[in-house]
């Protein structure tokens, strides 16, 4: 015992050798607002860096100090999250934000506990159901963005075919996905109908990791997809397992969350990602004027959310550039489509009536019809995409992994 | 031709025998003063920060509000809690480096019941369920690798090392089976509308409860180890295990006896962690704290009560790292490099409480 007592006290001594600085006061004026992020990795993930990055301009756009913009990195999605959000809310956040899928129920926890306090978070699906007026979820309309990537990959495999390095019935694209979940669904098959809108005979494979930063895991995946006779790879995963075996085995590779140009100059064709700068200077507008957030609040081409990188021009198809910009405007002005059901079916049949999951919950209930005039809306009934059918012409190689 | 004098190296080193404790312990306190000292200079060189500010903010991260405190101490209470379980194994000699896995699967069991049984239970029965299948569970990982090595002398290192890969593959599954939306490998609270399950706050604090049962589980601990004769036997087998057989211990018996108790608080651990504080399940919900708890136990010397304050160091460092980085926006590896200085000073110490440097004089070296 005496040992602990000793040792305590020198603690003790030291904790009191270090003079605490005073807390800053609690006032309703710009100056004293204060915006607090948490995020699941750090700089070192692609997926986080691009909402860190998002922070530092959002904060530079409407002069914030250093002092306004707390930010915590490696939060994990578990009770650590919920600590987190309400220790933002003791040092005078007035909006709280976090970054990844499983940290909601735990932002959802805060925001019971604190119901001044403006919590908002990205990718989640519960907001509309939770009863919190405090508790708001963004995504955006990335789908578009996807689409236009596959139209890039499908003037790719169009020049594969034109020069005779493939038949037609050779274009097989591979995609690299997370889960098997509605968002990574979403994705894939937007990605795949943007191509096949440009190459009519393209299929794709589906290889999934169960994870969603695991480098070894998604080069495996991509040189399993290469083995199997797919000429041309793209992803849903944060790391760069699968751009990196592209550029060794010379696959060309669209990217996702940002360029990777640099490390894979021969095979980059372009990227997507969304830019969350818009958001975040959404909600902080919003928290500092009084305004009420969105609950479900869905990024756009328009809004600038939804953004491609410069194509790289050594490894895309000719005219790749001109095209992307007639399928953005044709987005815009809604003369196209993504889900427009006359583009694809679902076991042999057009579809023109859906219910998806749209409440969740843990029976996956189908509850909201989501097919009107001929086209699957998609991520209108809530922000976080809802898509999930599985199209003809996809073939997933290990969903039941 | 060469004259056949010894050469006796400048420096020696010699096995003290024994130091009083305050002198071992002014050791241990100037090892941590150094450490605060050098982590000041590079704190200083590296980024120009004032180290005492530095280390004023590593403590408001942890004592700055009272929330921050309770924190501080549920965190401290779950590694001590696998600490415990790691020890009695340890103090064999048995080298369980299987408390991640351990632990996980103790999660899994909870989680497992609160999923599959919350709402067809009551409250009390559903806890009664929770606790014996997260023991149980946890125990059986446990015992496995024991049964291996006191049956046929495996390599239990490597034996506990792998099963933890195994849980968390384990773990993955059921998370993919689970989870909600359909397919997203998360589950979510579990049971967050009806709380079935939940350990219950008391006085409006969630941990406490936690605090308590591995305060009373560390006492019990203390005792078992040092006052019972499992416990005389368990420092017997880790002294010799030639001496045990030969005063009629059952080494085997003995091995798996442990391994059963060790696995099982690794199931209070689970039970804890998914119960108690987190109320879901994921692959990476143990954090590394099965690997932590070994040092945490190695450096208070397989002692429970000197664990107290070892998983207090450690969790010490991990929160004011923390805090760091969020308030001077320096990268998570600065405060990395931190607690590696301190930890390095304080395992480092311990050589200077075992030997002595003798410095020979000049003279002495004929």
């Amino acid at each position: 015992m005496k040992r602990i007592i000793a040792i305590l006290l020198a603690a003790l001594m030291v904790a009191s050798l270090c003079a605490c600085g005073s807390k800053g006061t609690d006032g309703k004026d710009a100056s004293s607002f204060k915006i607090g992020i948490i995020t699941l990795h750090d700089e070192n993930s692609t997926y986080d860096k691009n909402f860190l990055d998002a922070v530092q301009r959002a904060k530079k756009n409407l002069n914030l100090t250093d002092e306004q913009v707390i930010i915590k990195t490696n939060v994990d999605e578990s009770s650590a999250c919920y600590e987190a959000a309400v220790d933002m809310a003791d040092r005078g956040c007035s909006v709280v934000f976090a970054d990844s899928f499983g940290h909601e129920s735990y932002m959802a926890q805060a925001a019971e506990k604190y119901p001044d306090v403006q919590f908002c978070h990205a990718t989640g699906t519960t907001a509309h159901t939770a009863n919190l007026k405090n508790l708001h979820n963004a995504f955006a309309s990335i789908y578009e963005g996807r689409f236009m990537a596959g139209v890039a990959a499908g003037m790719k495999l169009n020049e594969m075919i034109d020069a005779g390095t493939i038949t037609a019935e050779q274009a097989v694209i591979g995609y690299v996905g997370a889960y098997t979940y509605a968002e990574v669904i979403s994705g894939y098959t937007s990605f795949f109908l943007g191509a096949r809108s440009i190459c009519p005979s393209a299929t794709m494979k589906v290889q999934f990791t169960g994870s969603w930063y695991d480098e070894t895991a998604e080069k495996e995946a991509a040189t399993t997809l290469m083995n199997q006779g797919c000429v041309l790879i793209s992803q849903h995963a944060d790391s760069m397992g699968a751009p990196t075996a592209c550029e060794a085995a010379g696959v060309p590779n669209i990217s996702y969350n940002g360029s990777t140009v640099d490390a894979c100059p021969n095979t980059f064709i372009v990227s997507t990602y969304i830019d969350w700068t818009p958001y975040f200077e959404y909600i902080i507008k919003c928290a500092m004027e009084g305004n009420a957030i969105d609950t479900d609040w869905v990024g756009t081409i328009d809004t600038g959310s939804v953004c491609m990188t410069d194509v790289n021009e050594k490894a895309a198809a000719p005219g790749t550039v001109e095209k992307l910009k007639e399928i953005k405007d044709g987005l815009m002005k809604g003369s196209i489509n993504v889900f427009d059901t006359a583009a694809f079916t679902v076991g042999g049949e057009k579809l023109t009536s859906y219910l998806a999951d749209v409440d969740t919950d843990p029976d996956y209930t189908p509850d909201t019809e989501v097919i009107i005039d001929g086209i699957f809306k998609e991520s209108e009934k809530r922000s976080a995409p809802y898509f999930d059918l599985r199209i003809d012409g996809i073939e997933c190689l290990n969903e039941e992994y | 031709m060469h004259k056949s004098h010894v050469r006796e190296p400048r420096v020696h080193l010699v096995k003290r025998d024994g130091l009083p404790w305050w002198k071992a312990w002014l050791i241990r306190i100037v090892a941590v003063v150094l450490a605060l000292i050098v982590c000041g200079i590079i704190t200083l060189l590296v980024t120009g920060k004032n180290p005492i500010s530095v280390y004023a903010t590593m403590v408001d991260g942890c004592f700055g509000t009272a929330r921050r405190t309770w924190n501080l101490f549920q965190n401290l209470a779950i590694l001590l809690c696998i600490s415990l379980a790691v020890t009695p194994a340890f103090r064999m000699r048995f080298w369980n480096t299987g408390a991640e896995g351990q632990v996980l699967m103790g999660c899994l069991a909870t989680a497992a019941c609160m999923i599959l049984l919350g709402g067809r239970l009551s409250q009390g029965a559903l806890f009664a369920v929770m606790i014996v299948t997260s023991i149980v569970t946890s125990a059986i990982w446990a015992v496995i690798p024991a049964i291996f090595r006191a049956k046929w002398n495996t390599n239990e290192t490597l034996f506990t090392l792998m099963m933890n890969y195994i849980a968390i593959q384990i773990v993955s599954y059921f998370t993919y089976v689970w989870s909600v939306p359909k397919g997203s490998g998360q589950i979510g609270l579990i049971n967050s509308a009806t709380q079935a399950g939940w350990m219950p706050s008391i006085g409006g604090h969630d941990y406490l409860i936690n605090i308590i049962i591995v305060a009373v589980l560390t006492v019990v601990i203390y005792i078992y180890l040092r006052n019972t004769k499992h416990g005389y036997e368990i420092s017997v087998v880790g002294e010799s295990q030639s001496t045990a057989r030969y005063i009629g211990i059952s080494v085997p018996k003995v091995i798996i006896r442990t391994l059963l108790l060790s696995g099982a608080i690794c199931g209070i651990a689970g039970l804890l962690i998914v119960s108690g504080t987190d109320h879901t399940l994921t692959r990476s919900m143990v954090g590394g704290r099965g690997f932590t708890a070994i040092m945490v136990s190695w450096m208070a010397k397989f002692n429970p009560m000197s664990m107290v304050l070892t998983s207090f160091i450690i969790v010490f460092l991990q929160k004011g790292a923390s805090e760091i980085s969020t308030i001077y926006g320096l990268n998570s590896s600065f405060s990395d490099i931190l607690t590696g200085i301190i930890i390095f000073f304080i395992i480092g110490c311990e050589f200077f409480i075992n030997y002595r440097i003798r410095i020979n004089a000049k003279g002495e070296k004929e």
